[in-house]
Order: structure tokens, then C-alpha cells, then sequence
């Protein structure tokens, strides 16, 4: 039986200054090798958990534990949370003017490599990974040399967290409404990337508000996300059925 | 331009103290404190200089008894007391050749990254090395002379090529000028001279490396460059200076002339000591920088500013020829306790004169960073142009970032654009660094370089690389 | 009591004016005695030099009671008169039940001064403090809504008086009115109009002031206006300028309640020697405020326009937004334009930008207009119009609109 990834148990979070809680007692296991999918309506707390489980400020955990591999990531800053292998899809990737693609990935790769005892990567090897990867996502290895995201259209963005995605090789992988902003062929070329990337040794959480982007990626489980918590768990067909039904009848369930 | 090399980033902001704040054991000649009219007849005297030029100097000290010291700047210091200043001091030794130099100085020269056998082999860069106020090596000179371009101490000049420094000394910085410049021109030790033959083009970058070493001792550099008829010339000034916990007094004067269809680069990384975490010490830096421009000519500054505890500096352009242009690319960063007021003054007297200005300030610690700038279109200046931009970015909620423009227009023809933002870094771009595995002082040099961008790349190359490092390093612990 | 020594420029001013009659202004008097006119190094003053009003000369004007026709100028239902200073209440109009207006002097004027605090070392507030008639307190009530727009009319009549115009206005909480000030000249010459005005804008209220300003080309004019705001209030000023000699208007805005926002539009649109100078200050001392200001100027002959804008965020006032926005074109090769906006920050969490652009009317827009049939002048007045309505627009009342257009017909010769 292959071994737990990412064990996030009892998580309750609120907004800081705030102390409005937006998790309230949220488990989940994922495995490795795995892929799940967290659905959910607007409001439920699926950015939030993303947000929270890769460190970002603003939020307090005031309850339960989050950890990857074992690690405790609730004790460790962001940076290191990744050094560790969780990664991040953003819903919304920033712009950072002026800093090339190149330069960006290349100072993370060494950083995370430092931090694990590797030998830093060579210019030449890392030109090299830069084509092999770009060509995962079919993005054009030219938009690697330009700023970060700065003047990417919306699909250009998202492929770009899947090229940093390839490039980074996380164990963890939080893909947060990768789907949204994109046209069917950009859609398609975005799973296909994901797929390549899906492995015996890492996992993906899938956070997505529609169901459009699972039949691409097929999960091996869905979870409807709630109000903080996790309400309901099945398989690729749980998807289908919301797709179908809304959010409604689930809440509903919960609330009779 | 991926070539800047973020390991060897890395290992250098492992060391957070000041890297070059050392000082080294030299045997100086001081002249005893004060300043009247003996102690610069005892300058020149010691210098062997001509009558004509201890005139000059007597005439900008009657001048600087009669002026007052600027307080306009957006900045607060204790004022120096000018008669507890020496106003000279030289190694005691001099040297014949390379092999002569102390190797106490060479091994200083060493800690610094710019050890002149390195430099040579590696770089092809001729390096005009000061210490304290006297030149004491010089390379490159040969090579240079084949193609008649004069490269040498000031002194050397003075005592070479009396002709051309009388000829242009004080011509675009009179003694009148400001506080600081007469005091420069009353009592300058020594500095740079350089002249380009007409049509010749300098194949190397020129450099000097300025290190106020001497305690007490404040520096007065003076710099002469004059770019003959169609010739051009790239030239390199790089500043470190040793910890010292009393505040040193810095006051140069760069004087910088374009002739017809002559173009000038004229690159600064200025890194004095700043000061330590409390405020206390460092270097005052108040600086006359100016370039006339004659006809089709072009001057252009770009500056990267890391050091100082006091900054007050304005590298101008004058452009008095038709078709001239002056360009002003600047990074300033604060940290700390610094204080920098600094910017540019365009001065356009020409038909269809044009320039250029791109200023990067960065503020953090509980620092003052100031941009100033004047713009000033001239009645018979036909078609003029400029474009300003001028950002800052803010670190901390304890530092200040303040924008004065100055836009004079006199003229119907001009067309001006000037633009200013003011913001704070983005946490949403650290937090996209962090997440990706990068730590915070990494993502904030990262962002900060690419805010700069604009900037850094109007660097020579070699230049660049030392450049970012200093970013990197100056902005250590600056996130509150 | 200590000797002061008496600028030979003050004591030229003051002595065709003699010492105020009321002893009450006294204090204020001695003072004036001890400020001097500031000369182009004092950096508030760089580009303004003041000689046409420190060479003195000037009387003080006395109560006049002729009837002024005014039926060109009046754009609102309410309105009160104030000539060469000096308030005309038997030609003024207003409803005491909108307007709750009061004559003041003494003590209440103090007791405003301390609300809104005005810069004392300023030779033209303690000009105004020694020598204006009566006060004029305006009290725009609590929870009042849009009962004005209120006018108030400053004419200038006969040669060489100086005008002390002294308003006090209160907007109380939740209230939300508009004024608008109108300085003409009616056979006036060689006046110096010296403008005091002040505006306290409490929790929840909007006030809007409106600057129409058209003084004899032979007359000064200092206007000096002093806002304090408080908490989730808006403050709009629009000024335009289209006569006088010179022209100086310092608009200082101390913000100290959060949410507040503040808005400041100007046009100036000068011929002959005109000089416009006008300084605008915004003081954001607490968080979450935005403030805005946009000016433009069109400069004709052989005159000069200045403009400097300075916003200060002070430390710990976070989440500001501060725009500021120059535009100049010079429409002659003798005007000159000197701007200078201005940026100090000493918060981190702010957005703050300016720009500034200085040229004449885009040729190739001339082209184009000229090659559809359009005269040159024609052009010309399309594109200066295009250029200066976003700030006219910001007048918002037809009538005004409509008076502003008059006015830059008859002083400038375009129709727009």
C-alpha cells in the first residue's frame, strides 16, 4: 500500500484580524499516486485551504494539523513548504516585471536543491530541462525568457504553472481553478500536461469549481467541499452528478 | 542576460556584515587639520602645482567662506565641521611600477575583486586604482597611449597636460557653482583626467575604483573627462569604503565634456560605507556631477546607489549643442538609517535636444529616499524632448519615498512627459517566490532586480554583475 | 514690548492702509509687522513673484451701496454679494432656510480658526486677519441634502483697493451641498483681491466648491483656502482661471478621518501676461482615503502658468490612493509653464502616482481636423476644448457650464 502524501486532519482556519472562520474541521488523505479532486460551491473554502496548507499570510490555524511526507507544514514558512514539495497551481499567477522566467525557476531549482544537499544544476542542463519541459504544456520555450506572466493571455499563465509545475517536480501538487480562464484547446493541452506528470510518487489535489476539467483528469476520488469541511466523498461519478444536480441537493442532505 | 549567476548570489548574502568594512594599515601623510588659506598653499605646494592652479584654488576658497552650506535637501545630518576635516592624505610611498605597491594595498585590492593582475588578464578593463587621494597604480597606460587617449591621475595631468586641464578645469562646474563644489575646487587632493582624441574610440572600459581609507580624511576627487570631436568613451566608477564609526565627508566634483558628435557613458556603483543598523557612521556623499553637451553630442549617466549614510547628488547634462542628448538611468536604494536625495538636472539650451530619465527608487529600514529633478526647457531650445519616469517602491512602513520634479518650459515646441508611481512590493509576488521554493531575501532581490531592470541593463556588463549583488546585499532584512 | 523690525516692504503695504480702526485687530496688526513678502527663494514661492502686490499702494475700501447689475454672472437662485470685500447684504439673495448665513467678526471668527487652522507665518492670511471687514460663516446644516447651490459673488469695483475676503463655511454631518464662487470685476482696475477661505467638512458630508475666476486683467488676486476633513466626507474643489494679472491659489486639505475622499480639478486658460499659480496640498494623515487632482492649462502670449501639487501620506497612514495629473499646453513660444508635482510618503501601503506633460496641440490631430475642412483656428479651439472639458465638465451644473463658456468666449475669443 503506497503511503500517505498529504494528511491534513481536524483543519479549522479563519481569516486573520478578521477571526471569521472559513475551515471548520477539514480532513483529507491523499496518497501517493493519487489524484483527488475537491468541488465545492463559491465561498466554501477551496482557495482558503490552498492558501492555507501552502502557507500564505492572512489566515490562522486555530485547530488540527497539516503535514506532507510525514513533515509538519503548519511549523514551516511557505518557501520552505515548498523546498519540501508542495506545489502550487495559482488561480490567479502575478506578474513580477523585469524577472525572466528563466532566472525565476533557475533560483527556486537552485534553492531547492541547496536546501536538499544537491549539487546546483548547470547552466547547460537547465536550458536543456527548460525545452524538454515547455514541450509538456506545448508552450513556446521563448516565453520562458521573458518577465514572469508578465503579458501572458490567461492561458498562457496557466500553462506556465504547469511548465513550473514539470520543472519543480513536486511530491504535492494543488492545482487551484487551473481550469478557469480557458478555452477547450488550451484546456486540453493543460490536462495532457497534468497527465504527464502524474506519477507513482506524487499526488494532485484538483480544486475546481466545474466538472469539465475531470474529464480530461480522471480523479480517483471527488470530494464536495462545504462550508469548511468535507461533506461528501465518491468517485469520478460524483462529479458527473453535480455537474447535473448543483450543489443544492448536497447541502440539502446535509442540512435534513 | 541569464548570465548573472544567482549562486554566487547566494553564497555572497551568507555574509551579512558590511563585506568590505576593513580597514587597512598604511602609513599616511596627514596634513594637521583645519582649513585656511596656508593649508591649501601647503596642498599645492606639496603637489608641485602651477601658480595658475593655486589661483584657482584660492579664489573657490574665497568663495566657499562667503556661501552657506545647502539645507534644501529632503535630508537631516549633523553638519561636518569643516575645520576638524584633513584635507589631505597620500600613502607615504609611491611606486615606480606594480611590482613596487605595497602588498599590504594590493592584498586590500584583493578583498575588494579588483586586483589589477586579475583585471588585466580577465577583463581588459584599465583601472586607475585611488586610495585615499593619490593614484598610486595605474595600468593599461600604454595601451591606451597608442591611440593618444590620456588616461591618469589628475595630478599627472596637471603636471602633463597643464594645456587641456586649464583649458577645461571649472568650465562646467565653476567654483561658483554650489557649497560643495568650491570647497572641492579649493581643496581637491586629487582624482582622474582622461581625454579622447578626436575620432578615436576608447576600445576598453575605463575605470576607477575611489576607497576613502584614511580616518578623519575627507575625500575630495576631482574628475576632468573630455571626449574630443566624434570620439566616444565608456567609463567606470566603482566606490567601497572601509567601516569607520565617524561620519567621513565626501565631496567630488566630475566634470564631463562632449564635444561635437562625442558620446560619453558614464557608470557609477557607489557603495560607502552606509552606516551601521543604529544610523551611526558613515559616509556623507555630496557630489557635483555635470556634462556639457555640444552638438550631436551625448552624455549619459547611469548610477546604481547602495552606500552613503548622507546622499546629495545630481549628475546633469547640459545641452547646449543642437541634436544633443543627455540620458539619467538611476537605482537609489535606502536601508536603514541612509538618507539620498538624488536625481538629475536637464538643462536644454539646444534646437531638437533630447533626454532621457529612468529613476528607480527603493526604500526600506526606516530610510529617506528622495528623487529631484529639474527639467528645464530654455526659450530658444526648438523641439525639445524628455521623458521622465521615476519609480519608488517601498519596503517597510517606517521608511519614506519622496518625488520633487521640477518642469521648466519655455518653449512651445517641447514636448514633455513625466511620470511618478509610488507603491509598495508586491506580497502577492513574494508569496508567488515563496511558494516556488524561493526564501523571502532571495524573492526580494529577485523582484527588486527586475523592478530595476530598465536600469541595470544601460550597465556595462561587468558592471551589472557587481551591481545586483549590491541590491541583493543592500536590502538584506529590510521587510518589516 | 519687543521691537520688531518692520520690512520696508511691509511698512510701504500697511501705510496706505493704516492701522486697522478696531482695536480688536490689533494683535493681528503688529503681527503683519513681523512677516515679510516671500521672494522667489522661498521654495512655496519659486516660480511666483508677488512685486505687483508688495510694491503697496493699495486702500482699504469703504461700504458702498449703489446697485451692481450682476444678471450676467448669477447662475443660482441663492446668492450673496460681496464687494471689494465687503458683504452686500441689500443685494444679495438667499433663503434663510436653506442657508444658515451669519456676518461675524471677533470671537466666532476665532473660535472657526480653531476648528480649521490656517498658517499664521502666511503675510496673506495675516493681511486678511488684520484687515477684513466682516467674516462670512456659512453653516450648511446637519443632515441638509442638496437645498443650494449657493453662490457667492466677489466683484470688484473702482482702482487700487485690496479685497479681505473672509469665509468660514461648515458642512455638518450627513449634509451635502455645492458653492459656487464667482470673482468678475465690474469696472474694477488694479485691485488686489487677497481670498481667505476656510471649509470644515464633518463625518458624512460632501461639499462641493466651484472657482469661477475672472478678475479685471489689471488685478491680483491671492486666494488662500484651508480644508480640514473629516471622517467618510467628500471634498471636491474645481477652479478655473480666466483673467487677472496674477493669480495665486493655495488649496491646503488637511485629511484626518479615514474613508474620506477628495477631489481637485483646475483649468487655467491665460493671455497677455497672465501669471496662474496654483499650489494644492493634500495632508493625508490617516488610512483608507484616496484624493485626485487634475489640472490643466492652456497658455497663451507671453504668459506663465505654475503648478505645484504636493501630497503627503504620513506615517502609519496606510491603504492611500493619490492621483495627481498635470497637463500644460503652450499655445504661444513666449508662455512658459513650470510644474512640480510632488510626492512624500511615509507609508508603505499606498498607490500613489503623477503625471505631468508639457506640449503644444498635436499636429497631427491639427492635420486631420484641417484636411476634414476645419479652419485652423477652428481646429485649434476643438483640440483646446478637448483638452481642458473633463475639467470643465466637472462644474456639473448647466448654468455654471454655460457661464464658464461665456466667459472664455469673451476673454479668449473661442466658443466651444
Amino acid at each position: 500500500m503506497s503511503k500517505t502524501l498529504l494528511d491534513i486532519q481536524n483543519l479549522h482556519a479563519e481569516i486573520e484580524d478578521e477571526g471569521k472562520a472559513i475551515l471548520k474541521g477539514l480532513n483529507l488523505a491523499v496518497k501517493a499516486g493519487e489524484v483527488h479532486a475537491i468541488m465545492g460551491p463559491n465561498g466554501a473554502g477551496k482557495s482558503t485551504l490552498a492558501s492555507v496548507v501552502s502557507g500564505k499570510d492572512g489566515y490562522e490555524v486555530t485547530d488540527g494539523s497539516v503535514s506532507m511526507d510525514g513533515a509538519d507544514l503548519l511549523e514551516m514558512d511557505a518557501d520552505e513548504r515548498a523546498k519540501e514539495g508542495l506545489f502550487l497551481a495559482f488561480q490567479y499567477p502575478v506578474e513580477i516585471p523585469g524577472v525572466s522566467n528563466i532566472n525565476f525557476l533557475r533560483t527556486a531549482i537552485n534553492e531547492i536543491r541547496e536546501y536538499r544537499g544537491e549539487e546546483t544544476i548547470s547552466a547547460k542542463d537547465f536550458m536543456a530541462m527548460v525545452r524538454e519541459k515547455s514541450a509538456v504544456v506545448e508552450m513556446d520555450p521563448k516565453l520562458a525568457s521573458r518577465s514572469v506572466n508578465e503579458g501572458f493571455s490567461g492561458g498562457e499563465k496557466k500553462k506556465n504553472e504547469i511548465f513550473q509545475m514539470a520543472m519543480l517536480n513536486p511530491k504535492v501538487a494543488i492545482l487551484d481553478e487551473t481550469d478557469s480562464g480557458l478555452d477547450i484547446d488550451a484546456l486540453r493541452i493543460v490536462a495532457s500536461g497534468v497527465n504527464k506528470l502524474r506519477s507513482e510518487n506524487n499526488a494532485i489535489i484538483i480544486i475546481t469549481h466545474y466538472q469539465r476539467l475531470l474529464d480530461y483528469i480522471v480523479p480517483d476520488y471527488v470530494h464536495v467541499l462545504a462550508d469548511g469541511k468535507i461533506v461528501k466523498t465518491g468517485d469520478k461519478n460524483l462529479a458527473l452528478e453535480l455537474e447535473e444536480k448543483g450543489y443544492d441537493w448536497i447541502t440539502d442532505e446535509i442540512n435534513a | 542576460m541569464a548570465a548573472y549567476t544567482e549562486e554566487e548570489l547566494a553564497k555572497e548574502l551568507q555574509n551579512q556584515e558590511y563585506e568590505f568594512g576593513f580597514t587597512t594599515d598604511i602609513e599616511s601623510e596627514k596634513i594637521p587639520v583645519g582649513l585656511n588659506e596656508d593649508v591649501i598653499r601647503l596642498i599645492s605646494a606639496k603637489k608641485e602645482e602651477p601658480e595658475w592652479l593655486l589661483e584657482y584654488r584660492l579664489n573657490a576658497f574665497r568663495i566657499w567662506k562667503e556661501m552657506e552650506e545647502p539645507d534644501w535637501a529632503h535630508v537631516n545630518y549633523e553638519k561636518p565641521k569643516f575645520q576638524e576635516i584633513s584635507y589631505f592624505a597620500a600613502p607615504k610611498k609611491q611606486y615606480e611600477s606594480w611590482d613596487d605597491v605595497d602588498p599590504e594595498m594590493k592584498a586590500t585590492m584583493d578583498k575588494l575583486g579588483i586586483s589589477l593582475e586579475e583585471q588585466k588578464k580577465l577583463t581588459g578593463v584599465a583601472v586607475d586604482f585611488v586610495m585615499d587621494s593619490v593614484s598610486v597604480a595605474t595600468s593599461f597606460k600604454e595601451k591606451l597611449a597608442e591611440l593618444d587617449i590620456i588616461f591618469c591621475s589628475f595630478s599627472e595631468a596637471v603636471k602633463d597636460h597643464p594645456e587641456l586641464v586649464k583649458k577645461y578645469l571649472g568650465t562646467v562646474v565653476p567654483s561658483t557653482d554650489n557649497f560643495y563644489a568650491a570647497l572641492n575646487s579649493a581643496v581637491f587632493s586629487d582624482g582622474s583626467f582622461c581625454y579622447i582624441p578626436k575620432g578615436v574610440k576608447c576600445p576598453m572600459e575605463l575605470s576607477t575604483y575611489f576607497r576613502i581609507n584614511e580616518a578623519g580624511t575627507g575625500q575630495f576627487e576631482r574628475t576632468l573627462l573630455v571626449a574630443d570631436e566624434g570620439s566616444y568613451v565608456s567609463y567606470l566608477e566603482g566606490c567601497t569604503a572601509p567601516q569607520r564609526d565617524e561620519n567621513q565627508l565626501h565631496a567630488a566634483v566630475v566634470e564631463l565634456i562632449a564635444l561635437d558628435d562625442a558620446e560619453i557613458k558614464y557608470s557609477t556603483v557607489q557603495n560607502w560605507y552606509p552606516g551601521d543598523k543604529e544610523g551611526k557612521g558613515g559616509v556623507y556623499n555630496f557630489v557635483t556631477k555635470r556634462g556639457i553637451c555640444h552638438t550631436n553630442s551625448k552624455i549619459s549617466w547611469t548610477q546604481v546607489e547602495t552606500g552613503s549614510a548622507v546622499t546629495w547628488k545630481y549628475p546633469s547634462c547640459i545641452l547646449k549643442g543642437d541634436h544633443s542628448i543627455g540620458e539619467f538611468y538611476s537605482v537609489a536604494v535606502t536601508n536603514n538609517f541612509q538618507q539620498a536625495d538624488t536625481g538629475t538636472k536637464m538643462i536644454h539650451l539646444g534646437k531638437n535636444t533630447k533626454s532621457t530619465i529612468i529613476s528607480k527608487g527603493i526604500s526600506a529600514g526606516q530610510s529617506h529616499n528622495s528623487y529631484r529633478g529639474l527639467v528645464q526647457i530654455n526659450a530658444q531650445a526648438e523641439n525639445a524632448r524628455n521623458f521622465t519616469q521615476c519609480d519608488s517602491l517601498l519596503m517597510t512602513d517606517r521608511c519614506g519615498a519622496h518625488t520633487f520634479p521640477y518642469i521648466e518650459c519655455k518653449n512651445n515646441s517641447a514636448k514633455l512627459e513625466h511620470e511618478a508611481t509610488t507603491s509598495k512590493i508586491g506580497e502577492d509576488q513574494i508569496f508567488y517566490c515563496l511558494q516556488r521554493g524561493i526564501s523571502e531575501e532571495q524573492a526580494i532581490g529577485l523582484i527588486v532586480k527586475g523592478y530595476c531592470k530598465d536600469v541595470l541593463n544601460k550597465l556595462p556588463m561587468e558592471f551589472a554583475v557587481e551591481a545586483q549583488k549590491l541590491l541583493t546585499i543592500s536590502l538584506e532584512n529590510s521587510v518589516g | 514690548m519687543d521691537t520688531v523690525t518692520i520690512s520696508e516692504k511691509v511698512e510701504k503695504f500697511v501705510s496706505t492702509l493704516g492701522k486697522p480702526l478696531d482695536e480688536s485687530r490689533n494683535s493681528a496688526y503688529q503681527h503683519l509687522l513681523g512677516l515679510d513678502f516671500p521672494t522667489s527663494r522661498d521654495e512655496y514661492w519659486k516660480y511666483t513673484r508677488v512685486g505687483k502686490i508688495s510694491k503697496g499702494g493699495f486702500k482699504l475700501p469703504t461700504t458702498q451701496s449703489e446697485r451692481i447689475n450682476l444678471n450676467d454672472y448669477i447662475v443660482a437662485n441663492d446668492y450673496l454679494v460681496i464687494e471689494n470685500g465687503i458683504i452686500r447684504s441689500d443685494i444679495s439673495q438667499y433663503s434663510k432656510l436653506n442657508f444658515d448665513i451669519e456676518f461675524v467678526d471677533g470671537e466666532s471668527v476665532q473660535q472657526f480658526d480653531n476648528k480649521v487652522e490656517l498658517n499664521k507665518d502666511d503675510i496673506f492670511t495675516a493681511l486678511n486677519d488684520a484687515y477684513f471687514s466682516k467674516a462670512v460663516q456659512i453653516k450648511i446644516s446637519q443632515n441638509k441634502v442638496n437645498e443650494g447651490p449657493l453662490q457667492i459673488i466677489y466683484v470688484e469695483q473702482g482702482e487700487g483697493f485690496v479685497a479681505n475676503n473672509r469665509i468660514q463655511i461648515i458642512a455638518e454631518k450627513s449634509s451635502s451641498n455645492e458653492i459656487i464662487q464667482t470673482f468678475v470685476s465690474k469696472d474694477g482696475s488694479s485691485n488686489f483681491v487677497n481670498h481667505l477661505a476656510q471649509y470644515y467638512v464633518e463625518e458624512n458630508a460632501q461639499l462641493t466648491i466651484h472657482t469661477v475666476q475672472n478678475q479685471a486683467e489689471t488685478t491680483s488676486l491671492v486666494s488662500t483656502t484651508q480644508v480640514k476633513q473629516e471622517a467618510n466626507s467628500t471634498f471636491r474643489i474645481n477652479t478655473i482661471t480666466m483673467n487677472g494679472l496674477l493669480i495665486r491659489n493655495n488649496i491646503n486639505i488637511a485629511v484626518e478621518g479615514q474613508n474620506c475622499e477628495t477631489y481637485m480639478n483646475g483649468a487655467a486658460v491665460t493671455k497677455g501676461k497672465m501669471h496662474v499659480d496654483n499650489h494644492t496640498f493634500v495632508d493625508h494623515q490617516v488610512s483608507n482615503c484616496m484624493s485626485d487632482e487634475n489640472y490643466k492649462y492652456v497658455l497663451g502670449d507671453q504668459s506663465t502658468g505654475v503648478f505645484n501639487g504636493k501630497v503627503i501620506v504620513r506615517q502609519d497612514a496606510q491603504v492611500i490612493n493619490a492621483y495627481q495629473n498635470n497637463g500644460n499646453i503652450l499655445l504661444s513660444d513666449q508662455a512658459t509653464v513650470n510644474s512640480k508635482p510632488e510626492l512624500e510618503i511615509y507609508a508603505d501601503d499606498v498607490k500613489c502616482s503623477h503625471g505631468s506633460t508639457t506640449g503644444q496641440l498635436d499636429e497631427d490631430a491639427m492635420f486631420y481636423l484641417q484636411a476634414r475642412g476645419i479652419s485652423k483656428d477652428g481646429a485649434k479651439q476643438l483640440l483646446v476644448s478637448a483638452f481642458i472639458n473633463e475639467v470643465i465638465d466637472s462644474f456639473s451644473n448647466p448654468q455654471l457650464i454655460d457661464l464658464v463658456e461665456r466667459l472664455i468666449e469673451k476673454e479668449h475669443g473661442w466658443s466651444f
